[in-house]
């Protein structure tokens, strides 16, 4: 018998081979956030002082905005052809289905956010004061938060009439702590302050909304 | 003919959507072994009956029971459904859709599962080694891989949502031919159509709705008098 993490890996391979033939997620949230980099580097100009005090805002409302594309993109193709209902008929867990989505848009933005990192670097001057490695830290605790609630949320509009609208209306508040959190922590560490509070916030808002999300998300699932 | 023990028993079930009931009171027993043809208008709800059987729409009120089980979950292994839409991913080919679907079944050995999809699919008359995508295939093509998905867990039930759609006579009539040996081996088979005529050799009865309900049966295809 295929168990639910075999069924998790099964969707996750599934969802990975069908964004690589069709590159819908990728391509837009990369445009997207080059866009913004660009914009913003050229609007504002800053040194590398400023750069300091204001990337840890705009990194993560640039890769925010751009992962609400990609949390639209995942379940925009298990509607079409309805092709949702089939795993609904099947014995296989929700939370398999939820578990695979999140970790495949964890990959996407994760993704996004390795390719935009040298642009960031070289656009805005970004020199670290702080320890570095705690960059990743909180990249990888911060897109967590940010695909976890995405992708529940982007399955509770699913069936809305406007949904790409929908998402950001329902994500962007509950995101607010995250948010803060990410922008806090990326400032502090890039000009060489503490982040202790900020990193277990992140983690406490991880765990809080991984938990919930994995309580309700059968629901939403079969939500009529 | 006789008449063996209901596998599907619907007791005053309804279905309401808001305000609006698709299904008004339908009571009904289904026999295990038998293809029946569930027909009636647009609106009839005919599709709303098959997806509530299929536990894809829960009951507003009134009992459903597949197999002994009322829970859906317990007896999804033994059920096939096929919508009207092919519920198969454009992108991926024939057997890389069945591939992912029979793990969600539970199929997992990889010369068990690649067996058992090749069987399906050439028993709805595609070739397995076909690598184009779904998306480019031609609509009765894309019917019978949906019906193959339908059939991948050897299910006791079939539930098939317009499986004639757009498919050219002949493939239907084998299509209509497959379902019958099904039948024959045991399954039990339930097809909302509008092309009620492919089935008028083969049906064992034909289930008549109207305005969310089941007005008559009948051993021919012959619409019943229905006294309001």
């Amino acid at each position: 018998m295929t168990g639910p993490t075999g069924i998790t890996r099964a969707t996750l391979l599934k969802d990975l081979r069908l964004e690589w033939r069709s590159k819908d997620a990728i391509n837009s949230m990369l445009f997207f956030s080059l866009l913004v980099v660009v914009v913003f580097s050229f609007s504002f100009d800053p040194t590398a002082e400023e750069s300091r005090q204001i990337a840890g805002g705009l990194i993560w409302v640039a890769f925010l905005f751009a992962a609400v594309v990609a949390l639209n993109q995942t379940w925009a193709r298990e509607i079409r052809n309805q092709v949702l209902d089939a795993y609904r008929v099947s014995p296989a867990p929700a939370n398999s289905l939820f578990i695979a989505k999140t970790l495949g848009n964890f990959i996407f933005v994760s993704v996004l956010e390795a390719l935009m990192t040298p642009l960031l670097i070289v656009f805005y001057q970004l020199r670290s004061i702080g320890p570095a490695w705690q960059l990743l830290v909180v990249a990888v605790l911060g897109t967590w938060a940010l695909v976890v609630n995405g992708t529940f949320f982007a399955a509770m509009s699913l069936r809305t009439r406007s949904r790409e609208i929908m998402l950001p209306l329902l994500l962007f508040p509950i995101s607010i702590p995250a948010l803060l959190a990410m922008v806090q922590s990326t400032t502090a560490i890039l000009n060489g302050e503490g982040a202790r509070f900020w990193i277990v916030l992140l983690v406490t808002y991880d765990l809080v909304f991984t938990t919930v999300c994995l309580l309700l998300f059968e629901t939403v699932l079969n939500a009529e | 003919m006789t008449e063996t023990a209901p596998v599907v028993t619907v007791s005053n079930l309804i279905k309401q959507f808001g305000r609006f009931a698709a299904l008004r009171g339908v009571t009904a027993e289904f026999s295990g072994g038998k293809l029946y043809a569930i027909l009636g208008d647009n609106g009839a709800g005919k599709t709303t009956l098959l997806r509530t059987l299929a536990g894809l729409n829960q009951p507003s009120s009134g009992e459903i029971t597949i197999l002994g089980a009322s829970k859906f979950h317990d007896i999804c292994q033994q059920v096939g459904y096929m919508a009207h839409p092919s519920l198969l991913y454009d992108e991926m080919s024939g057997m890389e859709n069945l591939a992912y679907f029979a793990r969600l079944y539970g199929i997992a050995s990889r010369t068990r599962c690649a067996d058992a999809i090749r069987a399906v699919i050439l028993s709805v008359g595609l070739d397995p080694d076909l690598a184009r995508p779904v998306g480019q295939y031609s609509q009765g093509m894309r019917q019978r891989m949906s019906l193959a998905r339908a059939l991948l867990n050897d299910p006791k039930i079939l539930l098939l949502d317009e499986p004639f759609s757009n498919v050219d006579l002949h493939s239907a009539t084998e299509m209509v031919g497959l379902l019958a040996r099904m039948r024959d081996q045991g399954k039990t088979i339930f097809i909302v159509t509008h092309q009620a005529s492919l089935l008028e050799h083969t049906a064992d009865e034909f289930v008549w709705m109207e305005y969310g309900k089941i007005v008559g049966r009948t051993r021919e295809l012959r619409r019943p008098e229905v006294t309001q």
